[in-house]
């Protein structure tokens, strides 16, 4: 299925959270996750199951004002 | 007016953000230094016990985040998180979760941006998204205009921490309407308020605190200094001036002249008579 991550149409064969980190090759041990606005703690991201067109957000801590 | 005690009799007043107190009264930036090892000396040089950061993508196997990860931790300041870049409600509201969950505090920095020229704070959309964030359980530090209703309403949303700007982010113009931040000044005695943004010499950080504000926020201005570390440490000492001024009671202006040097007993003065 397709789902948006970070902006970007995304082909997956992933059905949750933590399959499409392993598949898009996420290490980053300081992401933090949301879905279609609704931020996801780490601990469930095995049990979130993902739908086609999902809008995931991964982020992570930079430099700000 | 606060307590005229003497300095030598006290240590400097703490300023206290949602109850956790600090020493310093600066908080800075860590975007746009030369190099991650000067955002650090800066941050050291600066004395600021507060640093801000942002929230942005990671990109597929990337390690940026855990490489700056790394540098605030070595630093051991409180990290105060910001929603930089967001122009909705909903952006701002879902970045301050992200944050929270990223950072484990329930400190943000809410900023909605409402205009690409100036970066203006949308000031509506912020007071939407204070509200709910309070609800949420944040502790808001909101990044507003001078305007005092807009602060009055943030104020009514449960923000403890206003933030007006001094002029647009990154201009280095300093305090540009004066009048209103004093007014915000002196109707809001009880709030927290820092003056973010717009601070381009320690001069202007002085005049912020000077007006009695209780801290200051900038970045760009150290960040873009040719040495970032000695202007850091200029900021420093200037905000400790300003407020070393304010305690202290500043004089008020006057519009005719005013002799410093005792007028009785003018060699060759004679008394009209």
């Amino acid at each position: 299925m397709h789902v948006i991550v970070n902006g970007e149409r995304t082909e997956i064969a992933a059905t949750d959270l933590n399959g499409l980190l392993g598949e898009l090759d996420y290490e980053n041990t300081h992401v933090v996750i949301a879905v279609n606005y609704h931020v996801v703690p780490r601990a469930r991201w095995g049990e979130t199951e993902l739908s086609s067109g999902d809008e995931i957000e991964i982020v992570t801590p930079r430099q700000g004002g | 007016m606060r307590s005229r005690s003497s300095r030598r009799d006290r240590e400097a007043e703490l300023v206290a953000f949602y109850g956790k107190e600090f020493a310093s009264r600066l908080l800075i930036g860590t975007a746009g230094y030369p190099s991650p090892a000067i955002m650090q000396d800066a941050v050291r040089a600066s004395g600021a016990e507060i640093v801000t950061v942002s929230l942005r993508r990671e990109s597929a196997g990337g390690r940026m985040g855990n490489a700056f990860w790394s540098l605030i931790w070595e630093l051991g300041v409180t990290v105060l998180p910001n929603t930089a870049g967001c122009r909705s409600v909903r952006e701002a509201v879902t970045t301050a979760q992200l944050a929270r969950e990223l950072f484990d505090t329930p400190w943000i920095k809410l900023e909605v941006i409402g205009d690409e020229e100036t970066l203006q704070p949308e000031v509506v959309g912020l007071v939407e998204a204070a509200a709910i964030l309070v609800k949420d359980g944040f502790e808001v530090f909101a990044y507003c205009t001078e305007d005092l209703t807009v602060a009055l309403r943030l104020r009514d949303a449960g923000c403890r921490v206003i933030m007006p700007w001094a002029a647009p982010i990154g201009s280095a113009r300093g305090v540009l309407n004066r009048d209103a931040l004093k007014l915000l000044r002196a109707r809001m005695p009880d709030a927290t308020l820092v003056v973010d943004a717009g601070l381009g010499a320690p001069s202007h950080a002085a005049d912020a605190l000077e007006l009695g504000y209780d801290a200051v926020l900038l970045n760009t201005a150290i960040a873009k200094a040719s040495d970032p570390v000695g202007m850091a440490r200029a900021f420093r000492l200037a905000v400790e001036a300003g407020r070393l001024a304010y305690e202290s009671g500043l004089m008020g202006p006057r519009d005719f002249a005013s002799p410093s040097t005792p007028v009785v007993g003018t060699p060759f003065w004679h008394a009209v008579s």
